[in-house]
This record gives C-alpha cells, structure tokens and sequence, in this order.
C-alpha cells in the first residue's frame, strides 16, 4: 500500500494565512502523492476548516504556493471535488439530475453523462432511488448523493471536510467502507479533514497532525495497516493512541 | 428478554415500564412507534437506550418524561404513575433547548424559580451546579456566546437545578465533534459521581454508550422495545481502546447487525 | 473587516455626491431647471425655511405636528396590535375568530380608508391618527402571533420539564421569545405609520410635513414639494435606525438582534 514513490499530486509549500493581525496558518508544507488518502487531524478549533478552504481557494491566502501536478492550482483544470458535512444536494432535481449536474455544468456530452451516472448511482447502491427527490430521501441517503455526485465528475483530488461528523455509527461505518472501495476504484487523490482519530486511522495512508492555532504540521504519521482494517486489531489501537497522544487537549 | 451478564438486583426499582405501546396518529395514518416496551431501572443506575438512528429512543425517553402519554402499558417513576412533566424527572437534549434570552445564571434558577423559591436560595442552588458542571465565570454569558460543549453543560446543571429523581438525556452530545464529545464524556462521568442520580441516557454512539453505561439496553427497530441488554462492568474511569471495551463494542455492533 | 465597512460607507458617499453633482450639472446646462431647482437651490430653501415660516408655522413646528400624530397614532397601535396579537396566540378561539378578519382587511391599504374616514369624523386629528393606526395595527398583531405562536416546542417542553405551570410557561417562555419578532413589527409599523401621516396631511390637515407639501403643489413651489421630500426620508432613516439600536439593545441575546 505503499504510494510515497509516485510523483506528489499536490506540493502545498510555506501557506500562511492571515485574518487581520491573526496569524491562523503559519508556514504549512507538504506534499500529497497521486491516489494517496491523507487524514487530516488536529485539536477542536484548530482551522482545520480554513486550512481547507484556503487550499480550495475560497479563502485568498497571504503567501506561499500550491501546486497541483506541478502547476498552480486551478479548481476547474485538474477537477477537485469537494464533499463538507452539509449535503449540498439542490432541493429541485432528483437524485439522477443532481449527480448529473456537475456534469452537464462541464458540459460532457449527453451520453457520457448517463454512462458516468450510471456508474455511480450503482456504486453507491441508489439506483432504485434515480427519480426521487432530496427531502424523499434520508440523511444518509444524501451523503451518498453527494459522494456519488462528487465521483462522477472522475476528480483528481477530492477534498472531505469531516463528510461524516453527525451521522449514525453504523452508517458511518457502512459509508467509510463504501467510500474506500470507491477510492480504490478511481485512484482520486484524497484529502479528509476529521476530527475523529479513530476514522482517521481507519482511512488513512497518511495522517496529517496539525497544532493548535495558529496552525501548523505537528507531525505526519505513516499509517501502514494493511487492509481491511480491524478497529481491535493492537495496530490499529497502538496508532489511534499514538495520534491520540499528539492531539490531546480533553 | 435476553440477559447477558446480568447484575445482582441493588438498589430500589425507580422506573418501570410495563407493556408499553406507542402509536401516533396522523392524516397519513397510524404509526406505531414502541411495541411492548418493558424495563426496570433502579436508583442511581446509569442506563443507556441504545440503537439505530429514528427508531423511536426519543419517543421512549418523551414517554419517561411525561411529555408523551402512552398508547397502552404503564410507566412508573418512584412508585408514581406518570401523568405528566414533573420537575422530578430532569431533562437533557441534543441542542436548542437552552433559553436563548436568559442567561447562564438565568437558566440554571429556571427550576427553583417556577417552583417559587426565593432568589438567594434558587441563585444559591443555580450557582452550586454551575460550578458542579465547570461553568464558574460564565454565569452572565448568554448561551449564542458559548461553545457546543459549555451549552450542554448549561442544560445539564438546569436539569441538576431542580434536584430530580431521575434525569433523562437525549443524545446531548450528538452535535458534538468527537473531540469535544470525548471530553464531554469524561465530564459527565465526573458529574454523575459527585451528585448520584438515576440516569437514562439515550445515544447512538456506541463508544459513548460504553464509557458510560451501568447496563446498556439494546433497541430495535421501529416499532421498538429492549431486544437485549448488556450490564458493563469495566472500571471506571474507562479506556476507549482496552481489550474489553473493544470486544464489548464488537459484540454489540454485530448483535445490531443481525438483529437489524 | 474594518476596511471594508469603510470602503461601504465611503461608495455610499461617493455614489450621492455623484447624483448631486449630475442633478445640478443638468438643470445648469439643460432646459430641466425650467421645472426643477437645483440641488444648491433646494438646499438654500430648507436652511431658510428653518429659520422664517412655512405657511403658518415655522418649519420645526410642522415636523412636530408630523411627528407627534405619528406618535399618537403608533402607540396605540402597538400597544392594541401586541395585545391582540397575543391573545390570539394564546387562545386558540381567539385566533380563529380574529384571523380570518385579518385575512380580509390585510390587504386593503390604510390610506383606501381615508374617503371613508374623512365622512364620519371629518378632516380633523381623529382621521389622522385612525390612518396612521390603521398602518400599524395589522403589521403590529401579525407579528406578534407569528412570534408568540412559533415558540420553539423543545423550549416549552423543557420549561414544562422543570416545573413550570401554563402561566409561567407563557410568561417566561412564550413571551420573551416573541420578543423579536415583535420588535421586527414595531419597525415595519414604524415605517408604515411614518408614510401614513404624510398620506393622512396630504389630505386632511393644515399643518405637518404632508401638508407642506401638498400645499407646496397647490402653489406651484417645487422647492417647498422637494423640502418636504428630503425631511421625509431624513426623518424615516433616523426612525429606523433608532429602532434597530433599541432592538440590538434589548435582544442581544437573538441571532436578528445581533
């Protein structure tokens, strides 16, 4: 399971950034290898969030520089998805028209668009679901729209801010599998922001340990567990309580 | 009822639940909720509903507290049959149910005030719980100021404020990151130390479930009831990654699995 | 943050200078001042109005007519409208008597009443102020209902959890979370009980801002009609924005107040 020798997807190098006079990302670098999954992990209220939507563009940042596949980053270009907690599904289309939006908005042509949600919606196991509407479906129902919506446009590097925070435990356990294979499938890049070091452990290649604001990389671990991984196995608990020690502040 | 590593009887029995059914009637038909609920649940014991999301813990809890009547059956709290909310019986919700106008202080004399206590008293009262829950210096905050977890502990000194019998939580930390709800956890279980109280706990978590529970009893489905339970006795404070914990989490994960 | 707030204010500015400015260079240079003054004109009125008389009053006398009848008038019907509101959200006999009067009346503007009300008091105080309450009064009862009634369930539930009888629970409970959006209908009333006063002068008074202007029209006097115009919307913006400082004062615990 070992990706650290292909050529890194993304090269975030020295990202700071500023609200007013408050230093929040301070002097972040790394490195992300093609078809890796990095979890990012750190203390409650540490700009996890900002950190993202910095990397995402939705915030300018002060200085520093990020590179996907060697160039600046352009979300269109190298088609980054993104998946937040909220199940940005529009209200007015069926769960088909919603995977197919993305789509339609890059405007493939019509057949590629019904291949391509095809594909997904029977990944995600909605088929039986193509022509309902959003509120006719469950929460978790709609984490699947989103992630088969976000899969679909084939991305090369998918971003996750915490997908799966509210949900049932059982659901988040069915939906991290799901979200694995689908992984392994595509090869997308992953970045996954958590707060959840168990989900991290779980997921990871990677995990990313940032610190308290302003923030920085506290360390990265190399998560080499083989999978599928067991949440009993003493490997898996040794490194949960490893990255549990890094980030402790309860 | 199945009973797996069941308890010695100790204690007096404070709730029971006999035969309990819950239908709710709507223009788009009869939706039965809670079939044949039975449990018994003795003083001081701390008691986690656990089970799948929407299966009706809320209702039962609603049931326990008085804010719903049942179908059929009985609910008993201290030998009384339930007929309404009662300031005995404490509650604790998920989120938004802090008065937002009132203050931290305002809240927690909320109890001792309908009740007609007088000021210094109910203040005296308001101000011994607030420091139970680690608030002290937030008496004047208002709740839109305070981080998810301060709130809970907010409503978990209100429910303390009226010094109930029985005190009943709806996944209060459910909105909680797992940072946060691990802390909250670890307090809780300090709380419920210092001041004894019979409690019924109602998550979907099952870490949560387990760090906390004296017995844990499993519901199913909807229509729901007690499919099983499980009586915990780890020593406290608990280890989230220790053998046994593990093991009982994997028991009870697979036991949902099946019956589900 | 900062920064921006001000770049706001300072293209709020710059936007009217740049009206002004255009309003003056046209009746300059084109045939427009034959039936306009100048914004310098305009102005040079409202400074000696201020000072000499407007018709019978000085200029301050008849902003004082304008805004003690809106006072009158918006009391009543804030102090009625909060009442019935209430009522209705706390009966519900109440509410389905009153309502479907409201569903009917809502829709007619208060002025549509003046014709009538001119017939049965005549053009005198009582017109005026039943105008100006009749702005207020719906606006006032329906947003009190809508806040009374839309009490959050968790909220009366968890009061009832801690003891508290039906009494309580809608003075302690009910109430104060009606608070805001009873605030929200004391300024829409504010606002429409201001527009109604000018309405109701125009008409049937001799004195007051409406009144100024109307009889700026009957005169022929542009200058007075645009004089009357400006201290309108100068006096509606300070009422507003003081009843937003009020309300940001006495809610500060909502999310609207804030």
């Amino acid at each position: 399971m070992s990706t650290n020798e292909k050529t890194p997807k993304v090269a975030v190098s020295h990202l700071t950034k500023r609200f007013g006079d408050l230093l929040v990302l301070d002097d972040i670098s790394f490195q992300v290898s093609t078809g890796e999954f990095l979890c990012i992990v750190g203390p409650t209220g540490c700009g996890k969030t900002t950190f993202l939507n910095s990397l995402t563009k939705l915030y300018d940042i002060d200085s520093g520089e990020m590179l996907v596949d060697g160039e600046p980053i352009d979300l269109h270009k190298h088609n980054v998805s993104y998946i937040f907690q909220e199940y940005s599904t529009m209200p007015w289309l069926n769960i088909e028209e919603n995977i197919a939006y993305g789509l339609r908005i890059k405007r493939l042509p019509e057949d590629v668009v019904r291949e391509r949600v095809d594909e997904v919606i029977e990944m995600v196991g909605l088929s039986q679901f193509r022509t309902y509407y959003p509120r006719q479906l469950s929460a978790s129902m709609l984490q699947r729209v989103v992630i088969a919506r976000a899969f679909a446009t084939k991305p090369g590097l998918l971003l996750m801010d915490e997908p799966y925070g509210q949900l049932d435990l059982m659901l988040k356990y069915k939906l991290e599998d799901e979200l694995l294979k689908l992984w392994q499938k595509t090869g997308t890049t992953v970045i996954f922001i958590t707060h959840n070091i168990e989900e991290a452990v779980y997921l990871s290649d990677k995990i990313m340990v940032l610190t308290n604001k302003p923030t920085k990389i506290k360390t990265t671990i190399d998560n080499p567990l083989p999978r599928p991984r067991k949440v009993t196995d003493p490997e898996f608990v040794e490194l949960r309580n490893q990255v549990t020690d890094l980030i402790k502040w309860w | 009822m199945c009973v797996v590593g069941a308890r010695p009887v100790e204690g007096r029995e404070i709730i029971r639940c006999e035969n309990v059914n819950k239908k709710f009637i709507s223009s788009s038909g009869v939706y039965e909720v809670v079939r044949d609920l039975s449990l018994s649940i003795r003083e001081n014991e701390f008691v986690v509903l656990f089970g799948p999301g929407q299966c009706g813990k809320t209702t039962i809890l609603n049931l326990l507290a008085g804010l719903e009547q049942p179908s059929s059956g009985r609910i008993t709290v201290a030998d009384k049959e339930v007929a309404g909310p009662d300031p005995s019986r404490g509650m604790v919700y998920q989120t938004t149910d802090l008065f937002p106008w009132l203050t931290v202080m305002g809240n927690v004399e909320f109890g001792p005030k309908v009740q007609g206590k007088p000021k210094a008293e109910r203040q005296a009262i308001a101000q011994r719980y607030i420091e139970l829950v680690g608030l002290q210096g937030f008496e004047n905050t208002y709740p839109a100021k305070l981080s998810g977890g301060m709130q809970q502990r907010v409503g978990i000194a209100r429910a303390y404020s009226n010094d109930p019998v029985v005190i009943l939580m709806d996944e209060p930390f459910g909105h909680l990151d797992a940072q946060t709800r691990y802390m909250m956890e670890e307090e809780l279980e300090k709380i419920v130390a210092a001041e004894k109280r019979t409690v019924v706990f109602v998550t979907n978590n099952i870490e949560e479930a387990i760090y906390l529970a004296d017995r844990i009893l499993l519901l199913g489905n909807c229509p729901t009831h007690v499919t099983r339970e499980y009586a915990v006795d780890l020593p406290r404070p608990r280890s989230y990654v220790s053998k046994e914990f593990l093991d009982l989490r994997e028991a009870i994960m697979q036991e949902m699995e099946e019956t589900l | 943050m900062k920064k921006e707030k001000l770049d706001a204010v300072l293209y709020g500015v710059l936007g009217l200078v740049v009206f002004l400015v255009a309003w003056q260079l046209l009746v300059m240079l084109t045939k427009v001042g034959m039936l306009f003054p100048s914004p310098i004109e305009v102005f040079q009125r409202l400074i000696s109005s201020a000072q000499g008389l407007v018709g019978k009053h000085p200029l301050v006398v008849h902003l004082g007519f304008s805004l003690l009848r809106v006072g009158i008038g918006y009391l009543i019907s804030a102090v009625l409208g909060i009442l019935v509101g209430l009522v209705m959200a706390r009966s519900p006999m109440g509410n389905a008597i009153i309502r479907p009067l409201f569903a009917i009346i809502r829709p007619i503007p208060g002025i549509t009443w003046m014709p009538l009300f001119i017939l049965w008091f005549g053009t005198g105080w009582i017109t005026q102020l039943g105008i100006i309450f009749v702005a207020g009064f719906s606006h006032m009862v329906l947003n009190t209902y809508d806040g009374a009634s839309r009490t959050n369930p968790k909220l009366i539930g968890a009061a009832q959890m801690l003891g508290a009888n039906q009494t309580q629970i809608f003075r302690m409970v009910i109430l104060p979370s009606a608070v805001p959006y009873i605030f929200s209908g004391l300024q829409v009333s504010l606002s429409s009980c201001w527009m109604a006063v000018l309405a109701a002068e125009m008409m049937s008074a001799t004195e007051g801002i409406g009144w100024m202007i109307v009889s700026g029209q009957n005169n022929g006097d542009i200058q007075q009609v645009l004089v009357g115009i400006i201290i309108i919307s100068v006096i509606g913006l300070i009422l507003a924005n003081t009843m937003r400082g009020v309300e940001s004062k006495l809610c500060a615990w909502s999310v609207r107040g804030r």
